[in-house]
Parts: structure tokens; C-alpha cells; sequence
């Protein structure tokens, strides 16, 4: 019954009644267990007045094997992948890895602490388990940056690495049939997330496949280096913090919104070491992009990774990207959480993250009076196919034209496709690009991280003066998007284009209304 | 473990150098000496082979040692001062990712632009044109190094010639990847805000022993303790993960 004890304190919050009701559900099968009397004490202690539990012979949980420990969904892929029956948090296990992914801006240096350590000759543990994927500093001219997608084609050609998402032809990137773009979406789209594996990446954002009911997380160069030699990687066990977030979500907010409520709930380091897991009626709602926007940004509150458990929804998207079998596994019913934050979801407003600091939570129509320059809508987290269908319902809404640059660049090349193809409802047909266009944003340029953080000067949209912006990113440090006065407001894609709309930080309900 | 799959190749190359005094004893003067280093000594942790065995004395100057193993590790210079949450951005901007760190001369440039994306209120981390840093002691805010998980920010500072770093908190990656590399000593305050204590130039001392550690601010004549490093010490004494699992037979190290 941890939850009607860890009621939270802030301000979305339901009240401590909603909580303890919200627990009776589990209370009401414990009618079977034989220490019922023990569960529902909490629930009934008014009507009961002296009734002693029977005595209960200690049996250590050794004498059989049938005895199993209730563990959070973490702790079970944890266990299963460090083949133990059980473990707990704070533990120190080497564990099993599905798969690591590297892309070009970490994969050189991994490669290079793969040679220099496991020798010249050496093999990768795992020609199919290691995903390489370009996709940070692509449609550049920088020659370094061209030399390490270089250094990354060689490797794969080595290795014979069966999915490596290579591109020849910068100057046109359909050219390439292979290239995807952003790693975190195309680890998604090509199936590559699957519920109860563990995913490693050499990006902190690779916590994003969390919302496939999976544990991923972030490495640096030396450990991926280690990875790619034996399969293996020692991790500490995290403790959860779980976030039940309920109510029906409104039409104005997205996954966005959530996140960053969160995030400025339990400041930027609140997670640190944790993981973080979304459950309740909104996240059951959610689709799998909105999913990956809500663990894509763990890391930003410090968390070791994020998890959704897996669903109808999430069986529906693996259709047909995977033959792999999978097996989720899902939180026990009395698992330990280190806190439960509970959130009514219909209440929340539209928020964005002022400079500098993505825990710097204000509500958008707070925000609107900060004139802005122009406004950014891609990434990881912001520039998934929704994403863009949400800005063009906000630009299809208003049937007015942008007052300031907006730069659009989808996440992969599918993204892309969708852009140019997919209807967006209630439009009579009309594509996203067809909307754009007449709202007069700028052409989708070609799928990759771009200006997200900032990256080579040349690369497109980047901010190369103290400029104000709008973006849809995931990070707003100082300097996160190039230049280091700048000023950047993270936002859901529908303040996003509201804003673009207006100059101004902008409530999208001003366009949705 | 699949220590088999860890065996390393025989060596290909052997390399060597002296044991660099990097910093000078507590009670010399600065400036220090690290202006005239060998140019080997900043490849240090890019380029050794893997039969190569770090003692204390290449990376600290004034260890006691007794039996051969480090007790003690001494770093004494000039500190310099940041708030919390300074993200892997501000440590080295993304704009120089393309530096390889594992590429010796690449390591180096990421040691000059160590901390070049802090915002302008602070000085210069390292003075334009050089290599290296003048200071050899980071103190920070909590939740330092939070972001990217761009290893290339504890190689920065570690090429910059950082040899400590005192926050109050880490974030998770940026502690990991310092430890697994080597590059420098993540330490912790134990009490107070030493951010607010110490300012940018104070000269000061970082002791650490196996129970305690101390920092001592001679500008100000005040005494910090700071959390021990436990376990991760040896690691980052031996310059890294794979130098220490070959140090300690966990790995087996190929015979020269």
C-alpha cells in the first residue's frame, strides 16, 4: 500500500482521500491472502478493534523457491538480465546488453577504446547486437565531423555490424535508403526497443526507449567500449520513483507538458541514480510517441532511466518491425518505490522551461509577454511525426501566418515521409508540409539532431547569435543550442507553433479555443 | 565475467615515460611548473598500451607510499570556482565533439577548450593559446556535470590538467565516465557550500586518505572535509577501468 502512504506535496496533486481509494482496488482482493487482516489494516482500522494476525512461523525466503520478492519493473530486467532469481536496489550486478547503440559523435571514441583495449584485430561480442547509427553532425561541411562518419562506416564494414544506417550522398539525403536520423527514433521505428531487454547507448538521451517497458540508459565512451568487447556492463540496481499520472488528458497539453511538470517538480537532479516510472489512466492513453517524449527527458531530472510499462499500445507499434521475442515484465503490486508522486493530469496548464534550466518550470501564459526570435521544432523529443501533426493542428487552427522564423527538422527520414505524406485530420487532406508551407515556415530540412545542441557553425538553425527561441528541444543550458547568451524556452509543440504565431511565448489555447 | 573475451592481444607497441611532477609540493610557490611538461605526458591516458601500469607518482606528485601502494594523494594549486548544475555543454560545447578523444592530439585540443562554454561571468578556465589550465582544482555546486553523457567532458578537464574536481553532488554519467576513464577525481564536500567558500584563485589542498579527505584553503586559512572516494580511487589511480582490472587480475594483462 505504498502508494496511500507517499502522497506527494504539490500543487496538481490529488488529495490524500483520492489516494487512499485509489488503493482499495488491490485492497479488495485480498479477501485470498491469508494475512488479509495485515493488508487492510490501513483501510479498516475503524471497524476493527482487537483482532491479533495468527502467529506466522519465520521462513526465510531460501527454504523454497517458490517464495519470490516483489521488485519494481527496473529491478525485474535488472535481475533477468544478471540471470538472478531476485535483487535489490543498490545492488551492484553485471548485466546482460541486448543492445548498444552509438552514433558519430561518441561512436570514433568508443571504437578507439575498443582497439586500443581488446587489440587491433579484435572482434565486436555481438555483430547483431551493436546498432551504429549517424545522425548528430551530418549535413555539414565540417571536416572532422565527415571524418567520423567515415571512421564509423569502416568499423561497421570491419565488423560486418548487420545495422549500421549509413549515409554517402550528404547532398541529398534520400539518396541514401539506409539513413534514418536521430538514433533514439530510429532505434524505435526499426524495432530495436523491445519490452524487458536493456538498451545502452553512448547518448543520455537513450533513456528514451524506456517507453517501450524496457531499461535504457545513457553510457559514456570507455564503458560502450567494454560493452562492444564482452556484453556485458556492471550497473547499480536504481530505486524507482513512481509517477501515476490519471485523469484524461486535455486537448491543449501533450507529453511535453507532462515531463516538464515533472521535471520542475523534482528539480534537475531529483532523479539522480533513479529511475522513473509513468503509469496511471493519462499514460495508458498516451500514444508511443508521446511515450518517448515522457522518457526521452528523465535524464534532464538526473534519472538513470525511464519506464512505461508495456501495453496493447506498445504490442500494436512492435507489429511488424520485430520477429525478436520479448518478454515485458511489469512492477508487482507491492514493489518498493521510493516515492509515488500522483498527478491529476485534467488540471494541468501548457508549461515551458526558461532559461537556463529545464527544471525552471513557468506556466506558458505566464510567459507571454517574452518576445521572441524565431522558434525550433525537432529532435529526439520534439520532432517525431506527432509532433509535427501537433503543430500543424495549432497553424491549421489559426489560418495565420508565422511572425517569426520557424525551423522544422524531423527527426528521421520516415519522419520526413510523413510530413509530406500523411493527412493531417481535419485539414480536408492537406499535408503537414502543405501547412507549413502556408504558415509560412521554413522548408522541413533533411532529419538528423541539428540544432538541438548547436553542433558545427554551419549546421542548419543553429543559434549563432544571442537570439531568443521557442524550441521544442530537450535542453536549454546556456550555449545548449550554440550560442551562450542565447536565450531558449523548451515547449510542447503546440506552444511551440502558437508562439511562432504570435512572437510571443504563447498558450496554445489561445489557437485551440 | 567472459574473461576470455577480455584477454588482450599480445602488445603492440610498448610505451613509457618518467613519472611527471606535475604539481609541486604543498609548500612551494605557484606559479607551477606545468607549462614546461613533456608533450607525452598529456597523452597519457589516450596512448598507453595495455601492459602499461600507472603508479601514483605519474599522476601526483606528493603521494605517500608505502609498500608501493598509495595511501595518501595530495593535489595542491590554484581552484577554480562554479555554481550548480554545470552541464557537459558548458564543460566542453558540442561544437567540438568532433574531437576524438582517444586520439592523442585530439585530447590535447579538448584540454585547451576545457570549460570555453561557461557563460562570460566567469574568467577564463584555460588563458588562450596554451595547452593547459593554470588551475588544477574544480569546485563546484551540486549536480555537476549534468547533461550529455559526453565522456569528452571529464577528458577535457583531465587533458586541461584537472586533477580533482570537489562539487557538493554529480550527476550520475559525468561521475561514471571519470571514473571509467580515470581522467580525474570526482570528490565530494561533506559539509558547507565550498562554492560559496573559495573563490577563483585561492590556493588550496586536497588531501585524501582511505577514511576521510580534507581540503584545505590557504587564501582564507580555513579546513573543509570532504566524503572519501572509497572503491572508485583505485580506479581512477590506475587511469581507469581497464588499467585497473588488469592491475588486479581481473583481466588478464598480456606478458611483455
Amino acid at each position: 500500500m505504498n502508494s496511500a502512504v507517499m502522497a506527494s506535496t504539490s500543487t496538481p496533486f490529488i488529495n490524500n482521500r483520492k489516494l487512499l481509494s485509489s488503493s482499495s482496488s488491490a485492497a479488495s482482493l485480498s479477501g485470498f491472502l491469508p494475512d488479509s487482516i495485515h493488508v487492510n489494516k490501513k483501510e479498516y482500522r475503524p471497524s476493527i478493534r482487537a483482532v491479533m494476525a495468527p502467529p506466522q512461523p519465520q521462513r526465510p525466503p531460501s527454504t523454497t523457491g517458490l517464495v519470490k520478492q516483489a521488485m519494481t519493473m527496473t529491478e525485474k530486467i535488472l535481475a533477468r538480465a544478471s540471470e538472478r532469481s531476485n535483487l535489490d536496489t543498490g545492488e551492484n550486478v553485471w548485466v546482460n546488453v541486448d543492445i548498444l547503440m552509438t552514433h558519430d559523435v561518441c561512436g570514433p571514441g568508443t571504437i578507439g577504446i575498443f582497439k586500443r583495449e581488446f587489440g587491433e584485430n579484435a572482434k565486436v561480442w555481438d555483430r547483431e547486437k551493436i546498432v551504429i547509427i549517424p545522425d548528430h553532425y551530418i549535413f555539414t561541411n565540417d571536416e572532422l565531423a565527415n571524418r567520423n562518419v567515415d571512421i564509423l562506416r569502416d568499423f561497421s564494414v570491419e565488423q560486418n555490424i548487420k545495422y549500421f544506417y549509413d549515409i554517402n550522398d550528404r547532398s541529398n539525403f534520400r539518396a541514401n535508403p539506409d539513413y534514418k536520423g536521430v538514433c533514439h527514433i530510429a532505434l524505435a521505428q526499426e524495432g530495436h526497443c523491445r519490452p524487458g531487454e536493456v538498451l545502452l547507448g553512448t547518448d543520455s538521451h537513450t533513456c528514451n526507449a524506456g517507453a517501450f517497458g524496457q531499461f535504457a540508459t545513457g553510457i559514456g565512451n570507455t564503458d560502450a567500449g567494454f560493452v562492444m568487447g564482452t556484453g556485458k556492463v556492471l550497473l547499480k540496481v536504481p530505486p524507482t520513483l513512481r509517477f501515476v499520472m490519471d485523469g484524461e488528458m486535455p486537448d491543449y497539453l501533450l507529453a511535453k507538458d507532462l515531463i516538464l511538470q515533472i521535471i520542475g517538480e523534482i528539480t534537475v537532479a531529483g532523479a539522480t541514480y533513479k529511475s522513473m516510472e509513468f503509469t496511471g489512466s493519462t499514460v495508458e492513453s498516451l500514444s508511443m510517441e508521446e511515450r518517448m517524449t515522457l522518457c526521452n527527458m528523465v535524464i534532464e531530472a538526473g534519472g538513470k532511466n525511464g519506464v512505461v510499462p508495456a501495453d496493447q499500445t506498445t504490442f500494436n507499434y512492435l507489429e511488424g518491425k520485430t520477429s525478436a521475442k520479448f518478454e515485458p515484465v511489469y512492477s508487482d503490486e507491492k514493489a518498493k518505490f521510493l516515492h509515488e508522486y500522483k498527478f491529476d493530469t485534467s488540471k494541468l496548464e501548457p508549461v515551458v522551461a526558461k532559461p537556463h534550466s529545464p527544471d525552471n518550470r513557468a506556466l506558458a501564459r505566464e510567459c507571454k509577454d517574452v518576445k521572441i526570435d524565431r522558434v525550433y521544432i525537432g529532435s529526439c523529443t520534439g520532432g517525431k511525426t506527432e509532433d509535427f501533426l501537433a503543430a500543424a493542428k495549432i497553424f491549421l487552427a489559426s489560418g495565420k501566418k508565422v511572425k517569426v522564423p520557424t525551423f522544422l527538422v524531423p527527426a528521421t527520414q520516415k519522419v520526413w515521409m510523413d510530413l509530406y505524406g500523411l493527412p493531417v485530420p481535419g485539414s480536408g487532406g492537406k499535408t503537414c508540409s502543405q501547412i507549413f508551407e502556408e504558415a509560412g515556415c521554413d522548408t522541413p530540412a533533411s532529419p538528423n539532431c541539428g540544432a538541438c545542441l548547436g553542433g558545427p557553425r554551419d549546421t542548419y538553425a543553429r543559434m549563432n547569435e544571442a537570439k531568443v527561441c521557442v524550441s521544442t528541444t530537450n535542453r536549454n543550458f546556456p550555449g545548449r543550442m550554440g550560442n551562450k547568451e542565447a536565450q531558449i524556452y523548451l515547449a510542447s509543440p503546440f506552444t511551440a507553433a502558437a508562439s511562432a504565431l504570435t512572437g510571443y511565448v504563447t498558450d496554445p489555447r489561445e489557437f485551440l479555443r | 565475467m567472459a574473461s576470455k573475451a577480455l584477454q588482450p592481444p599480445p602488445c603492440a607497441f610498448s610505451f613509457s615515460f618518467a613519472p611527471t611532477h606535475r604539481l609541486a609540493p604543498p609548500s612551494a610557490r605557484l606559479p607551477l611548473l606545468r607549462y614546461s611538461w613533456p608533450s607525452s605526458s598529456l597523452s597519457r591516458r589516450c596512448n598507453h598500451s595495455p601492459t602499461l601500469t600507472l603508479h601514483a607518482t605519474s599522476s601526483s606528485s606528493s603521494s605517500t607510499l608505502e609498500g608501493g601502494e598509495a595511501v595518501e594523494k595530495v593535489f595542491h594549486g590554484e581552484c577554480f570556482v562554479l555554481d550548480d548544475n554545470i552541464d557537459t555543454d558548458q564543460i566542453i560545447p558540442a561544437e567540438y565533439l568532433t574531437l576524438v578523444p582517444s586520439n592523442p592530439e585530439e585530447y590535447a585540443k579538448l584540454g585547451s577548450l576545457a570549460l570555453v562554454g561557461l557563460p562570460s561571468r566567469y574568467p577564463s578556465f584555460v588563458a588562450p593559446g596554451q595547452p593547459l589550465s593554470r588551475y588544477a582544482i574544480i569546485i563546484a555546486g551540486a549536480n555537476f556535470g549534468c547533461g550529455s553523457s559526453r565522456e569528452h567532458a571529464p577528458v577535457a578537464l583531465g587533458a586541461s590538467g584537472v586533477k580533482a574536481v570537489v562539487a557538493e553532488s554529480y550527476a550520475r554519467i559525468f561521475f561514471r565516465n571519470s571514473v571509467a576513464t580515470g581522467e580525474i577525481y570526482p570528490l565530494e564536500s561533506a559539509e558547507g557550500r565550498l562554492c560559496k567558500e573559495c573563490r577563483t584563485g585561492d590556493l588550496v589542498t586536497v588531501e585524501m586518505e582511505k577514511e576521510r579527505g580534507r581540503l584545505t584553503n590557504h587564501t582564507t586559512g580555513k579546513e573543509h572535509k570532504l566524503k572519501p572516494i572509497g572503491d572508485a580511487g583505485p580506479v581512477i589511480e590506475a587511469g581507469g577501468i581497464f588499467a585497473y582490472a588488469r592491475k588486479t587480475g581481473m583481466i588478464v594483462a598480456a606478458t611483455m
